[in-house]
């Protein structure tokens, strides 16, 4: 266990360090810098800045140095002392603003594995004892149209219906009075009313998938012979189920993790900015419209390493579960 | 048992029927998935009115008409009465009348049943190029009176004709999808073969390349390529530079069928043979190995275009894809971005419903050439 978690360490680190690389260089890619962008806008406005002005503008954000001794600032200075440079836009440190809206992208996403795990296990385990029975053709359908249907339309569609049957709008994920409160149960209640919605929206296309497999999986099982053997020693239907077949179709199912958290991070991020919640996804938007590039850059990276890191906590359940993975044999 | 005697024993009927050639084994099997076939002729409409968006399409993408803004969907209508109070069949839609809505304080249109615009076919247009190349003055249908409207989809906030950007949108977005899997094949297939034919380091490299670039999530990718572009380029450029983006996601995928196919096929006995043969590296790729996975590579490619399609729609979506003067299916979605607006013109959500049936065809019809591409599985 130690070797192979040695092993994913080492890798883990080497994915970050490429991770903040390709993310830093994306930001320095746009012609121009912020500066100029800013410029255009204060000339736009009638204001006048020198050129004086402008250098020692240039000389405070460094951005007249090459790409790698810029890339270095950066990076050590994250790594010294956690500083992940200004935002030019809000003239504050990039950490002041993005951790409040990071949390809620991390607990929206948190939650939405919770609900894809919760709803997506007992379907797939009654779609493939009952196969080909209605529920199971239901499943099906559904998982076409999870796989099918691009999740901002489905928010989209969502908002129309709820605002064409209740009047309401869906939107946010508190209400202003406790925008800025603490945590408490009031808040807690609050903030559920408000993220049900987007929860059901990232949740769905995970789930559609997640049906299938777990319907393939525990459909390869049931043919096995020790699923006979279960049921042969008199063993109740459901513990011949429960207890075999549907403990060795999960451990491919956690594997999934691997993959799901990329998309689940890259759909959470159009869900939020069309249902205009306070998450890292409309921030990352708007700072890469006005090139405010140590933000942008910061999300992008952070966003990565969160998926990254999701991704190790699901190979080590997955390792702790299977001890053929554990040990690097059975290959 | 001679030779001559094991001839005489095979009966020539089942010769025959051993003799089918691969193309035809492939198309049985292609037709036993029947949700493919029907998606074969969904996605061929759909290709086919990309192809000829100019002459389907009723109006200009751009014609505005700022009598009509968010004039509600007429609907088509086949079957009328005519003078004497007959059945007749003639395709008509209903004129507007436009009412003030006492809430919102502002004008909106609803169908007038008293008037009837009949819709003819080849009608006279001005001219136009179809495809930007061959000269025409006819479209498919329009109204032949004068300033008649017709919007049988609805229109806009600038009055413009829903149904004909929707035509012109198929256009671009499938193109895109098709383009950007091509440029993906490319880089995939020479990646993916390199790395699946010489193996040793070179193969590792790519893979953790491979693995890197799955691990991250793509919109935040996207998006801060995207941003990159300049704001200056022409609409021809930006459209190039967003296929170049999704392929640099896309063609993972693809290299990885490709290594796969190879690893499978380098051990395989007519390799070493023609190897041995003293046939060169460029020789056995070529003319051995491609043209055995060639089905597979095309089912995987099939496999990627709804993922390109849906990756454009979401950048468009976002205003960060292609810019206001392209239509495509996410810049008409970006329209209905906003609540307000969707709530007085729902239908402008109709996009939404040619991107699911054309993410769904080509889904189902990579299945199918899935399982053609080896059809003498199972």
């Amino acid at each position: 266990m130690l070797r192979f978690l040695v092993g994913r360490l080492i890798s883990i680190v080497l994915t970050v360090w490429a991770i903040s690389f390709v993310a830093f260089a994306i930001i320095q890619l746009p012609p121009g810098d912020y500066l100029t962008a800013y410029m255009a806008e204060l000339s736009a406005q009638g204001e006048r800045v020198s050129p004086a002005e402008l250098e020692a503008l240039r000389r405070q954000y460094s951005l007249g140095d090459p790409f790698l001794v810029q890339y270095w600032k950066w990076i050590s200075g994250i790594l010294a002392h956690g500083d992940f440079g200004s935002s030019f836009e809000w003239k504050r440190p990039v950490t002041e603003l993005i951790w409040g809206r990071l949390g809620n992208s991390i607990l929206l996403e948190g939650l939405a594995v919770l609900v894809m795990w919760l709803v997506a296990l007992p379907i797939g385990i009654y779609a493939a004892v009952r196969k080909y029975s209605l529920g199971d053709y239901l499943a099906t359908v559904f998982g076409f149209l999870g796989l099918a249907v691009p999740n901002f339309l489905f928010a989209l569609v969502l908002m129309y219906l709820t605002y064409v049957w209740f009047g309401t709008t869906l939107g946010g994920l508190f209400s202003p009075a406790f925008e800025r409160a603490h945590w408490s149960l009031p808040r807690l209640w609050d903030f559920l009313t408000y993220a049900w919605a987007p929860i059901i929206v990232l949740a769905t296309a995970g789930t559609a998938q997640l049906i299938r497999i777990m319907r393939a999986n525990l459909l390869d099982e049931l043919k096995k012979p020790y699923v006979t053997t279960a049921r042969s020693k008199g063993l109740p239907e459901w513990k011949v189920i429960v207890k075999y077949p549907v403990r060795v179709a999960l451990n491919p199912l956690v594997s999934t993790i691997g993959w799901l958290l990329p998309t689940l991070v890259s759909s959470s991020v159009i869900v939020s900015v069309v249902m205009n919640l306070p998450t890292a996804g409309p921030l990352l938007l708007r700072s890469l419209t006005s090139q405010d590039m140590y933000l942008a850059g910061t999300i992008i990276m952070l966003l990565g390493v969160l998926t990254v890191i999701g991704t190790l906590i699901s190979d080590l359940i997955l390792a702790w579960l299977d001890p053929r993975i554990r040990h690097g044999g059975a290959r | 048992m001679t030779a001559e005697a094991l001839t005489e024993d095979t009966a020539p009927p089942e010769i025959k029927r051993s003799q089918e050639s691969q193309a035809a084994l492939m198309w049985r099997r292609f037709r036993q998935h029947r949700l493919a076939v029907w998606s074969l002729w969904i996605v061929g409409l759909f290709y086919f009115i990309a192809l000829f968006a100019e002459f389907l399409a009723p109006f200009e993408p751009s014609a505005y008409n700022p009598r009509y803004t968010y004039a509600a969907p007429q609907g088509i209508h086949f079957i009328d009465r005519d003078e004497e109070g007959n059945w007749t069949f003639r395709p008509f839609v209903y004129g507007y009348k436009s009412e003030i809505d006492p809430a919102a304080l502002r004008r909106t249109f609803v169908v007038d049943r008293d008037v009837k615009h009949p819709i003819n076919f080849f009608v006279e247009a001005e001219p136009y190029r179809l495809l930007g190349i061959i000269p025409m003055d006819v479209k498919l249908f329009g109204t032949t009176e004068r300033r008649a409207p017709l919007y049988i989809l609805g229109a806009d906030r600038l009055g413009r004709d829903l149904l004909s950007r929707l035509i012109h949108g198929t256009r671009i977005s499938l193109s895109i999808g098709l383009i950007g899997v091509v440029l993906s094949l490319v880089f995939g297939v020479i990646i993916g073969g390199f790395s699946g034919y010489y193996g040793g380091w070179f193969d590792s490299v790519v893979q953790r390349v491979i693995e890197f670039i799955r691990s991250l999530p793509t919109i935040p990718l996207w998006l801060g390529l995207a941003a990159a572009l300049p704001r200056d380029w022409s609409s021809l450029q930006t459209y190039f530079a967003i296929t170049v983006i999704l392929s640099l996601v896309g063609w993972t995928e693809l290299a990885r069928v490709v290594r796969g196919r190879f690893l499978a096929l380098r051990t395989e006995d007519f390799v070493t043979a023609a190897r041995l043969d003293g046939a060169s590296d460029w020789r056995v790729i070529t003319r051995h190995m491609v043209p055995n996975f060639m089905s597979h590579i095309i089912a995987a490619a099939t496999l990627a275009i709804p993922g390109m399609i849906l990756a454009e729609t979401a950048l468009s979506f976002l205003g960060l894809g292609l810019q206001a003067p392209i239509v495509s299916w996410g810049t008409l979605l970006q329209e209905a971005q906003n609540i307000r607006t969707l709530a007085s013109a729902p239908w402008l959500l109709l996009p939404g419903v040619a991107v699911v049936v054309a993410i769904l065809a080509l889904n189902f019809l990579g299945d199918g050439l899935r399982d053609a591409a080896d059809p003498y599985g199972r």
